[in-house]
């Protein structure tokens, strides 16, 4: 039996020794680099998606870890990674606790939509003012005047709402509460901004999965989604009247649409509430982070290289165009222009690497 | 005579192991609970405000110990009544019976089920029956939780319960029933009084299951973090809030969820103790 168990451990090293070489001769005249990075987990699916299709066009190997935003830059901070991955840019406080000046880099956008049901009556448009009645607790019938006021177009029912919130810590709670905080002064006084928070009304559920679920399975209920999951589910979603007075149901567009304003030069900017005309409000970027000056760690050059070709390549219109693929908005031209801009910033000894 | 020797150090060191898991256990969590103890002190325990926002940072246990006792006990409650007469007509009533038989299978069978299959099944099945039945608009909360873990204890009572009141002793029944008792009489007056501290142990341990329960009342109890005030408010567990704030949480929040998880420690430890010392007064 041992005899078996040792010969079959030698064939399986010798299988893998094989295939290794194999693959080496493959990518020998690329010069195999191995890039890792980690971070955020609402990107997940589109890094997955463009990583894959990356590492066998270019045969430079790249893992994504989906471990959270956080872990993401404590993995860049212990300097684990190639770069990390993070939904909330990093206040000037938290980018001094890192070693060395780093960058953001923008990849994508998502959105959080407001989810309800109650079947028969799609498109119900909200206002700000309702959104926070509603998620404070103070609206408690579907059919309360206000909400009646302005959906004059249909007849609501006499329903009790349910607010459905994020039982775990998110940063889907984080966007929407930034939005939040932003159109309502109660809001920010009372309940605030936060990966989690101290709601006062509602029942919470667990994971996007959990909050979707939930309001399919309570008629009347109500709560917030990450856009990617919604569209893949097709929920039934409010449409919200944005900073220029317009009603905009969430979509690829609409979302994207939020990025079009003038952005700083560091894409440093939580887009809720963007003044695009057409903008859905409740929008965001997620980010990847790496570090200015790439020769650290006795990195070598080719390391850096690769890494910056891969972000380059991130940006561009091949792996943007792909993004809605998977349910998530591409950058607008601007802002491809702008992440452009900041990769040619990123140093070797000094000197910029892509040029 | 040497083989022996071994085998006894084998069976120290493993019983050994088990203390020196559980002391470590206990060390970990009060280490991690000291900045959360440190920081509100007494207060953790009996204020109710949980608040994670950033820079608003205070957090209370109150609403989530009353959530697990309150859930807990209703549990029991209702499990008593189910679990001693479904015992009764397995161990006494029908005792090797063929419909005993089936039905103490499939009590094991229930208490084999996972925790996760009865909550998938309280949220598609009891909860949409809670609502249609007009007890509450939308289901969750602590009674639905309670009915779920009541379902979920009763196998546990009812598997060790049956099977004490089956080791009364033959003898004593028969005498009894010599003397012309009648079986209500017997059950009242032999079997009771013999079973009883293992009646009651298995309560214990059914309660015990209640307390710790995360995954069904998750589901189940709404998740809000108040104290709740009537039996179909939204409320929270102790088990249930780590399991789903646990993830994204550092620093002061994260010492708060581990002295939760160390209350919900010491709490089962009571109950056990307590348990333990009327099991012998019983006895």
């Amino acid at each position: 039996m041992k005899r078996i168990l040792l010969l079959s451990v030698i064939i399986a090293m010798f299988a893998a020794c094989n295939s290794g070489t194999n693959n080496s001769k493959k990518s020998d005249d690329k010069k195999s680099v191995a890039i890792t990075a980690a971070g955020a987990t609402f990107p997940l699916p589109f890094y997955n998606m463009i990583f894959k299709k990356y590492s066998s066009e270019s045969g430079t190997l790249v893992t994504y870890g989906g471990i959270g935003s956080g872990g993401g830059i404590r993995s860049l901070k212990d300097r684990l990674v190639d770069f990390g991955a993070t939904d909330a840019f990093l206040s000037e406080s938290k980018m001094k606790d890192l070693p060395a000046e780093i960058v953001h880099i923008p990849t994508c956008l998502g959105a959080v939509v407001i989810a309800y049901n109650l079947p028969g009556y799609d498109g119900i448009k909200l206002t700000p003012d309702l959104l926070a009645g509603i998620f404070m607790g103070e609206i408690t019938k579907w059919n309360d005047a206000k909400i009646q006021a302005n959906n004059k177009d249909l007849i609501m029912p006499n329903k009790q709402i349910t607010v459905v919130y994020r039982s775990d810590g998110s940063g889907t709670t984080n966007i929407f509460s930034d939005y939040m905080s932003k159109i309502s002064t109660e809001w920010a006084s009372e309940i605030g901004v936060g990966k989690s928070l101290n709601w006062k009304t509602g029942i919470g559920a667990k994971g996007n999965p959990g909050v979707a679920g939930t309001i399919q399975a309570t008629e009347g209920s109500v709560g917030y989604v990450g856009s990617e999951y919604a569209f893949e589910q097709n929920i039934q979603t409010a449409l919200l009247k944005n900073a220029a007075g317009n009603y905009i149901k969430p979509s690829i567009q609409s979302i994207s649409a939020s990025a079009q304003g003038d952005l700083p030069a560091n894409t440093c900017i939580m887009l809720t509430n963007s003044s695009a005309v057409d903008a859905y409000p409740i929008s965001g970027f997620t980010w990847l982070i790496l570090y200015k000056e790439q020769n650290y760690n006795n990195r070598s050059f080719a390391q850096a290289e690769a890494t910056l070709k891969l972000l380059d390549w991130v940006v561009s219109n091949e792996a943007q165009s792909s993004a809605s693929k998977v349910n998530y908005a591409p950058l607008p031209e601007k802002a491809v222009k702008q992440a452009k801009e900041i990769l040619r910033s990123v140093t070797f000894n000094g000197e910029v690497i892509l040029k | 005579m040497k083989s022996d020797k071994i085998f006894k150090y084998l069976l120290f060191s493993a019983s050994f192991l088990v203390i020196i898991v559980a002391a470590g256990m206990v060390f970990t969590l009060s280490s991690g609970a000291i900045p959360a103890f440190k920081e509100f002190g007494l207060k953790f325990i009996i204020s109710n405000q949980w608040n994670p926002t950033e820079g608003r940072e205070s957090y209370g246990a109150l609403p989530f110990i009353a959530g697990t006792v309150i859930t807990s006990v209703i549990a029991l409650l209702l499990c008593i009544p189910l679990a001693f007469s479904t015992s009764l007509f397995i161990a006494e009533y029908f005792y090797k019976k063929r419909v005993a038989m089936f039905l103490s299978t499939m009590v094991d069978l229930l208490a084999g089920i996972p925790s996760i299959v009865y909550g998938l099944w309280g949220f598609y099945v009891l909860r949409p029956f809670i609502v249609e039945l007009g007890l509450s608009p939308q289901g969750y909360g602590i009674f639905t939780a309670s009915l779920i873990l009541a379902i979920m204890i009763i196998p546990y009572a009812t598997s060790l319960s049956s099977e004490i009141i089956s080791m009364v002793p033959n003898d004593l029944k028969e005498a009894a029933y010599a003397m012309g008792a009648t079986r209500l009489e017997v059950i009242f007056n032999v079997i009771l009084p013999n079973a009883r501290s293992g009646i009651f142990a298995s309560f214990i341990l059914a309660f015990g299951r209640a307390l710790g329960e995360t995954m069904a009342v998750t589901m189940l109890i709404g998740n809000s973090n108040i104290v709740p005030t009537g039996l179909f408010q939204t409320g929270n567990t102790m088990a249930s809030v780590i399991a789903n704030q646990f993830g994204e949480a550092d620093g002061l929040k994260l010492s708060s969820l581990i002295a939760i998880g160390l209350i919900l420690f010491v709490i089962t430890g009571l109950i056990n103790a307590i348990g333990k010392l009327i099991i012998k007064k019983l006895a």
